[in-house]
This record gives structure tokens, C-alpha cells and sequence, in this order.
């Protein structure tokens, strides 16, 4: 076993060597512009982003003209939402989203408010983590352009049931976009099935390089447009100006490819994976509390709270092993995870969570060593907890006034 | 964010974890900080003929909390009530080369030393 050990697969993932090795041709030997229309060297170039196109629509089911590429889903949701809100402002000035989405998405949300008065509804999710379908449709009026619900979580690995929305969009004739961004490559997507217009998703998460992402854009029922963000050469239909990254969407064709044909085997291998770590860590500890849906949600993904430990000290005990927490110190802002405070989590739980994400490099040893050597430290921490002490003394923690700091 | 040697240090080999009993003669008890903030302290001192002859921590918090308690209480051992109400936590922070994000925890190591020598005070003096 070689140490660190990596589960912060929801944080990016390890590129798949097969997929730099399909790159590395794109560097030095195949390195024309692929808009170089009239040599060799933009031919090949373009026949190499056109293949990849092909295998990264396969994967979505959607066509190949309909992939827009960017440098990654922060763009993408950028791109989706203010180029939308740009194109459709004579339409109205609503947009639906939930409270649990990604950053990308929200604060660009947060900005559309400020500077072009949209409003938007921030629909809560339930216990688990998941957007009733029924608050998107009373959430709707005739100003609505746009609901944009993500795929499954990033920190709590919920899926959300995306065809039901997508459904009640269809009905009601309003775009909806899905950032699925940690759905992508890990569980099927398939964007006519669940009536998406709009999807955003990304190359590192799936074990393609960093750098580059893609916009779905439906072009027939309804026929999607935006407004480009970035003015240039007119690249990507005019969608998205900018000279295209070659190697980086080559390897991205790769790693889709690649997902298509051994999601459902990596997905199987690592749901084990992960009911075992989950399974070992609560048969061992006491007070032990799983984030998110318990069946609804990504086949590699564990967010558990540890109660009476913080998240940090967590971590700094499994040192050997890449973790995150939903614990304020481990963010910049401070705060403890806006997405676990979103289900109801109290505070000091969210301080006390940990995620763990498998992805397809993951070995069995390394699963139960994280188990293990977690078991050693919440246990450890717990003798050095004031919380566990007086919850062992039968205090009741809520009862007491803390001096809150 | 990498930890200073210290912080790991401490982290790694805490000293005085454990608790005395609140009700026992000489034992001061301050308790800071709250669960939803991701941080509570408990430190106690023992005290005999004004001198903390022991002190002990339990805490709940990140590494450089636990390791800003685990220091204080090294460092009341052997100090008097007085001198113990001088330990600042900007001495805290320069002992464990906190980070300026971390200086919360030495803040609330002060306030537990200073929440347990009034607690002592209180029992020694109940006025």
C-alpha cells in the first residue's frame, strides 16, 4: 500500500493513464489549431476534437453538435446561466434553483440578482439532501426561464430525481439546465430520458485532465440558445470564442469512452467498497451519523458525522489519508458546510463530518485501512472530547448555554 | 494548511488530558467555547497554597485548539493563581507559530484559563 492514500474523489480524480496516453500524440506531433481549416495540421487536430465530441455526446446520448466545450463546469454554469438570463431576459426574469448546488451555481445566481435583477428561488431540499419535484412546480410563474437543479451532490453524493423535474420543465415550456458535474461518468446520464436542456459537466472529475469541460446545449425540442460570455474567433458555434485545447479535449474523449464502458463495473466495485467502510466504521463507533440519501446517492460517495469530534482534528489524525470536512476550518469562509446546514444538520455536526469519495483507483486494503486508522482517531479524540465526556455523564448538550464565540 | 512542528507536536502527544472532579477542594473548572462554533474547551487547574500544582484539558476543536490547550495547561503547572492570569494568548500564538486563521483558538485557551481561575477564586472566596 502506498501512502497518502487518496479519497477525495468528489475534489477531482487521478487521470486514467490510458487517457494520457491518447493525449500525448496532441502536444508535440498533432498540435495544429483545430480552426486551421486550409492544412494538415488543423485536419488532423479537428478530426481529433471531433472524435472526442462523438465519444463525449455517446456517453450523455445526446449528438455531437449539441457539446459546447469550456475550461471546466465552473464555466459551463457560468455559461448556462447568464447566457440564458441574457437570451431570454424579454421572457422573464425568474430562475428556480435549490440551496445544496454547487458554488458555480450559486454564486453566479447571487450575481444575476445583484447586477440584472433576476430573481431567483432557492428551493430547500429535504432531510436527505433532495429537491422535491412538487416545490419546482409550485415554484414556477409565467416569468420562470429557467430551473437549473443539480445532478447529485458534491459534498453529500444525493441524486436528485432529475427526470421528474425535467418532466415538469417539458410541461411548462421552461429550460432546464443540470450541473452534473459529479453525476457524469459515474451513473448513467442520459439527457433525453430526463428531459435536460442544459448540462454541465467536467473532464477531472471522470479521470480526464484538468482544464476542460463541456455545456450540453440541446438543438431540437426546444432548440437551446445563450448568449456567449466571451467574445472572439466565434468557436463552438459562437458559443464560446476561444482557441480549442486539443490534448486536453482528446483526453476528455478518452475518459468518456472509458466511463461508458466501465461505469457500471467501477459503480458496483465501489458501492461495496463503500457500504463496507460504512459498515465497519458504525459496527466500531457509537453516535455515528450518515449525511444524505441512504440509497439515493453516488456509488462512491460516504459523508458521515463523527459527534463530539471536529472535522479538522479528524483529519489532522489521518494525516496518511486525503479526506475533506464539512468543518469550518477546513473553509475558507469559516463557516460550517451551507450544504449540510441545508438538511437540517445542526452546526455542531456539520463540524464533525467527513467525506470520503472512492473513485476507480481505489484498492480494497485502502478502504479498510481508512477504516481502521478513523476508528483509532474518533476513539482517540472522543477520550479528549469535553462533548463525549458529558454525554457519557448524561448531559444533555442541547440543555446547556454555551457562550457562543 | 500545514501545522507548525509544535501544533503537530501537541497534537500527536497531547499532555494533561483528563478531568478532576469539579466538586473536589482547590479545583477551578472553566469551560469556553460552544459545539456549534466547532470549538469547547475544558481546562482545570488544582490549586494548593495559591500554586496550580496540576492542570488538565478536554477539548473538542481542531488541531490548533487542542494544541493551544494542551500547552496552556503545561504551562500553569507550577505557576501561582497570579501568574496564571498573566499568561496572554498572544503568547500562545508566538509559542505555536499559530497561523492568523487559528487565532481564535489561543483567544479561547485564555478564556479557559481565565474561566477557571475565576471559577477556583469563586470556590475558595464564595462571596
Amino acid at each position: 500500500m502506498k501512502f497518502p492514500i487518496y479519497l477525495d474523489n468528489h475534489a477531482t480524480t487521478p487521470m486514467d493513464p490510458r487517457v494520457l496516453e491518447s493525449m500525448i500524440p496532441y502536444f508535440t506531433e498533432k498540435f495544429g489549431n483545430a480552426a486551421s481549416r486550409n492544412h494538415a495540421f488543423g485536419w488532423e487536430a479537428e478530426e481529433g476534437v471531433e472524435t472526442a465530441r462523438k465519444q463525449i455526446a455517446k456517453l450523455i446520448h445526446a449528438d455531437a453538435k449539441e457539446i459546447v466545450f469550456t475550461s471546466g463546469a465552473t464555466e459551463s454554469n457560468n455559461l448556462a446561466l447568464k447566457g440564458v438570463v441574457e437570451m431570454y431576459h424579454e421572457k422573464g426574469d425568474h430562475i428556480i434553483t435549490s440551496s445544496t448546488e454547487h458554488r458555480a451555481v450559486l454564486d453566479t445566481a447571487k450575481t444575476l440578482e445583484t447586477k440584472r435583477g433576476v430573481k431567483v428561488t432557492y428551493l430547500p431540499v429535504d432531510k436527505f439532501g433532495m429537491v422535491n419535484p412538487e416545490d419546482v412546480r409550485q415554484a414556477i410563474t409565467d416569468k420562470t426561464i429557467l430551473i437549473s437543479v443539480m445532478f447529485a451532490n458534491n459534498e453529500i453524493g444525493t441524486i436528485n430525481p432529475i427526470k421528474a423535474i425535467g418532466k415538469i420543465a417539458k410541461e411548462k415550456g421552461i429550460l432546464f439546465h443540470c450541473d452534473a458535474t459529479q453525476g457524469v461518468g459515474k451513473v448513467p446520464v442520459d439527457v433525453q430520458e430526463m428531459g435536460i436542456d442544459l448540462m454541465s459537466f467536467s473532464a477531472h472529475k471522470m479521470y480526464g485532465p484538468k482544464g476542460i469541460g463541456a455545456l450540453y446545449v440541446r438543438k431540437k425540442n426546444p432548440r437551446v440558445r445563450i448568449a456567449a460570455q466571451m467574445d472572439g474567433g466565434g468557436h463552438e458555434r459562437g458559443m464560446r470564442s476561444g482557441t480549442l485545447p486539443v490534448p486536453l479535449i482528446v483526453g476528455f474523449g478518452k475518459a468518456c469512452e472509458l466511463c461508458e464502458q466501465e461505469m457500471a463495473a467501477d459503480a458496483a466495485r465501489l458501492s461495496v467498497m463503500r457500504d463496507r467502510l460504512h459498515d465497519t466504521i458504525t459496527k466500531a463507533l457509537e453516535d455515528v451519523y450518515l449525511n444524505g440519501h441512504p440509497t439515493e446517492r453516488l456509488p462512491h460517495n460516504l459523508n458521515i458525522s463523527f459527534a463530539y469530534v471536529e472535522g479538522e482534528s479528524l483529519l489532522m489524525g489521518c494525516k496518511e489519508i486525503a479526506l475533506s470536512s464539512g468543518s469550518a476550518c477546513t473553509s475558507a469562509t469559516l463557516e460550517p458546510s451551507y450544504v449540510l446546514r441545508a438538511l437540517g444538520v445542526g452546526a455542531e455536526l456539520a463540524h464533525s463530518s467527513i467525506r470520503f469519495g472512492l473513485g476507480r483507483f481505489t484498492l480494497d486494503e485502502e478502504v479498510d485501512y481508512a477504516a481502521k486508522k478513523i476508528i483509532e482517531t474518533v476513539t482517540k479524540l472522543r477520550e479528549m472530547s469535553p462533548l463525549y465526556e458529558m454525554a457519557k455523564e448524561g448531559i444533555d448538550l442541547k440543555s446547556v448555554s454555551w457562550a457562543a464565540h | 494548511m500545514a501545522y507548525s512542528e509544535k501544533v503537530v507536536d501537541h497534537f500527536n502527544n497531547p499532555r494533561n488530558v483528563g478531568s478532576f472532579k469539579k466538586e473536589e477542594d482547590g479545583v477551578g473548572t472553566g469551560i469556553v467555547g460552544a459545539p456549534e462554533c466547532g470549538d469547547v474547551m475544558k481546562l482545570q487547574i488544582k490549586v494548593q497554597n495559591d500554586t496550580i500544582v496540576d492542570a488538565k484539558f478536554k477539548t473538542f476543536g481542531c488541531g490548533s485548539a487542542i494544541a493551544s490547550s494542551s500547552l496552556a495547561t503545561e504551562w500553569l503547572k507550577g505557576k501561582t493563581v497570579e501568574e496564571a492570569g498573566k499568561i496572554k494568548n498572544t503568547d500562545i500564538v508566538q509559542e505555536l507559530n499559530l497561523p492568523p486563521v487559528k487565532i481564535h483558538c489561543s483567544v479561547l485557551a485564555e478564556d479557559a484559563i481565565k474561566a477557571a481561575l475565576a471559577d477556583y477564586q469563586k470556590k475558595a472566596d464564595p462571596k
